[in-house]
């Protein structure tokens, strides 16, 4: 069952990226792009999924168990770090690079993109050496 | 700053905003997890038993929603214009800061900015400024 519920999330995230145009590189670019033609409807699509997000992580941080009884799992990490400070900048001159973030890459890979499909490859390679090196570091 | 009032999509930017946020929240009340695309991805190469399969569905819903949305509709226009050598390092890029950072756009921007998380305000305002940079750098002074 959980993994019913886990596909329609996906299905509807990526609807979600679709319509709001978010899965078009191009798009994402044009809000980057502040020296440019800007385009705000990046900033549109981050305030209505959170507008609807905020009511469903209250209700969520007040649940001992999510409805279909498995454990709650929300974050626990608090500490701002170099990792998370470092990590996060890394992220954002590969986004402006290409205009690709996670969700969009993989919708992309679904449209049949051929340049989608070798981002997903080279995240992917990205993400592995991430856990060589933290394997390597807890050793 | 000049907004470019042809390109702006405020009605389906929210409305598909919103889709987002549902699909975050299903994923949380129904079954307890974060939807964080980064983090679903890479937990799928780091994993731990009986954490595969919701992880690999979640993927293959964003996987599939093209081409389920291909049946009742066109899709929307989809240009990369950036060439396959700056696609493979952006990739690399985003893969390995992503999992340092511990998010990207949807489990800090979306996801942590709902919780109000001190810590994904940080993560998002560290990868717009970078994007930003990357973006103008790129664009303004490399003249890519």
């Amino acid at each position: 069952m959980t993994a019913l519920t886990a596909l329609l999330s996906g299905l509807v995230f990526g609807f979600g990226l679709l319509l709001s145009g978010m899965a078009d590189p191009a798009k994402v670019l044009a809000f980057l792009d502040l020296a440019g033609a800007w385009d705000p409807s990046l900033m549109l699509v981050m305030a209505a999924a959170i507008a609807v997000g905020v009511p469903a992580f209250a209700r969520a941080r007040r649940m001992k168990a999510s409805l279909l009884g498995q454990p709650m799992q929300l974050p626990a990490a608090r500490q701002i770090d170099r990792r998370l400070v470092l990590g996060s900048l890394v992220f954002g001159v590969g986004w402006g690079m290409a205009g690709i973030c996670p969700g969009p890459a993989l919708v992309l890979v679904g449209a049949g993109q051929f340049k989608g499909l070798v981002f997903v490859l080279a995240m992917l390679a990205g993400m592995l050496l991430f856990a060589l090196l933290e394997r390597r570091r807890s050793r | 700053m000049q907004v470019d009032w042809t390109a702006f999509t405020p009605v389906t930017a929210l409305a598909g905003g919103a889709l987002i946020g549902l699909a975050a929240a299903i994923l949380i009340l129904a079954n307890g997890r974060v939807a964080g695309v980064s983090g679903i991805l890479g937990g799928l190469l780091q994993p731990r038993a009986g954490d595969r399969a919701w992880r690999a569905m979640f993927l293959l819903g964003l996987l599939a929603a093209p081409l389920l949305m291909r049946l009742g509709a066109s899709l929307p226009p989809i240009h990369i214009d950036a060439g396959l050598g700056q696609i493979v390092l952006a990739g690399l890029l985003v893969g390995l800061g992503t999992r340092y950072g511990a998010g990207c756009t949807s489990g800090h921007g979306v996801c942590g900015l709902s919780r109000f998380s001190l810590r994904s305000a940080v993560a998002t305002v560290c990868f717009m400024m970078a994007g930003f940079v990357s973006v103008y750098l790129l664009r303004h002074v490399a003249g890519l």
